[in-house]
């Protein structure tokens, strides 16, 4: 017995277009080389969340009147001058933080292209709907990011949040938790941030998978 | 509401418009953190130069010169490297070469080497470096002492063959699982003992030669 050609076409194409885990793992890549740490993961995750915001809510304003294949570009447009904005605001007013994100702070831009790519589905929402999918993103990719930068701080040097007052102020020195042990190093070189994310993926695929059903 | 797909004359409007806010917004925010980013990186700069000089000499009111050289072989780079001469009423009294260890693990690890008006080093630091965390980063003051080695050391002293980590038969200690970085690190600060000893007079000449021409009250 063949399975129909529609069928089968559907089947291959699912893992491949509807893999939207593939695609944001794709678009967290760029970021994961400097998530070592909760403080910096929470500086690229809340710059991530603007730029997602203002770029959504723009680009849902202006939609329906551009051509469909203008819109990555006009996106890419509005995100650079967002990051730009943000890269130098965040070079003047936090910038201990700035050198220590080099960088990847501009490399946003690239990230969220590839979120957005994501969220193609939500390109045609009303405003106010692009106002919350954009939040909804940038939140997931800040939660993630901390995730990450808080799993890869803690084995990794054992410590977590280290060098908080960067960004919260001169207070948020007494923030930082220390758990006493040396820490393995694997955590805070680059493959490290790839063993935080499978090991996230791998929670994540347990908690949504159904308990089995017991044997009778 | 219905939503069209748009057409040719508003997408170019559109683009248009979102170009001139776009350049509106980094042009904006260019100016509005100019001067604190100077400040910031002038500050940087300041706490890095302080941090290589001897301590006896912060709080007085030091005149820095920054000159730049080249020199591949000594300096470590093709490209000009800073130089701080810095002059206490005119009297030289410490020397900052911003040398370069051509020879990290990674890649080239910039140094600050602080020396003396007597040939002596008041410090070393990493300041840029892409060393192995957990072993090459040693060498940055942040994770251990033990750049602190070369505080008080001099072309001479040790003599010039003792002047490598101790597997070479030096006399330095090297890092644990990072002799090449230790490597790198000793022979571009014995380099940088090399230059100022070749040309130590050029320096003060030209620190002398631009404090006269500009009065430039700094750090």
């Amino acid at each position: 017995m063949t399975p129909s050609p529609d069928s089968a076409r559907t089947a291959a194409a699912t893992p491949w277009r509807e893999n939207r885990a593939l695609v944001q793992l794709l678009a967290l890549s760029p970021l994961l080389a400097v998530t070592t740490s909760v403080v910096n993961g929470l500086a690229l995750g809340l710059a991530t969340l603007a730029v997602l915001l203002v770029t959504n809510t723009t680009l849902s304003l202006v939609d329906s009147w551009v051509l469909p294949r203008f819109r990555t570009p006009l996106f890419v447009l509005v995100a650079a001058a967002v990051v730009t904005a943000i890269d130098l605001l965040c070079n003047a007013l936090f910038d201990d933080l700035h050198e220590a994100l080099g960088l990847y702070l501009a490399l946003i831009v690239a990230n969220c292209a590839l979120l957005a790519r994501a969220d193609t589905a939500a390109a045609r929402l009303p405003v106010l709907h692009a106002v919350l999918a954009g939040i909804a993103t940038g939140l997931g990719a800040l939660g993630t990011l901390v995730l990450i930068g808080g799993l890869r701080e803690l084995v990794g040097h054992g410590t977590l949040l280290a060098g908080a007052s960067m960004l919260l102020g001169p207070r948020a020195a007494g923030f930082e938790l220390d758990a006493h042990f040396a820490g393995v190093l694997v955590a805070v070189l680059p493959p490290g941030a790839f063993l935080c994310m499978a090991a996230l993926l791998a929670i994540r695929a347990r908690l949504a998978r159904p308990r089995p059903t017991p044997p009778p | 509401m219905a939503r069209s797909d748009g057409n040719a004359i508003l997408t170019v409007i559109v683009a248009g418009v979102l170009l001139a806010a776009a350049v509106w917004i980094s042009r904006s925010a260019y100016d509005a953190t100019r001067d604190r980013i100077a400040m910031n990186e002038r500050a940087r700069l300041v706490a890095r130069l302080n941090s290589v000089l001897d301590p006896a000499l912060l709080g007085r009111d030091l005149t820095t010169t920054r000159l730049a050289y080249t020199d591949a072989e000594l300096l470590g780079s093709a490209n000009p490297v800073d130089v701080f001469v810095i002059t206490d009423r005119g009297r030289p009294v410490a020397t900052v070469i911003a040398s370069i260890a051509p020879h990290g693990y990674n890649a080239p690890i910039d140094l600050l080497v602080g020396i003396g008006a007597d040939g002596r080093i008041s410090g070393v630091r990493a300041v840029r470096h892409r060393e192995t965390p957990g072993l090459g980063d040693m060498i940055d003051r942040a994770r251990s002492a033990w750049i602190d080695q070369f505080r008080g050391k001099a072309l001479l002293d040790p003599p010039g063959g003792a002047w490598h980590v101790k597997q070479d038969e030096g006399q330095f200690d090297s890092i644990t699982g990072a002799t090449v970085t230790s490597r790198a690190v000793v022979a571009a600060v014995r380099n940088a003992l090399l230059y100022f000893d070749q040309h130590r007079d050029d320096l003060y000449r030209a620190a002398a030669e631009a404090a006269a021409t500009e009065h430039d009250p700094e750090p």
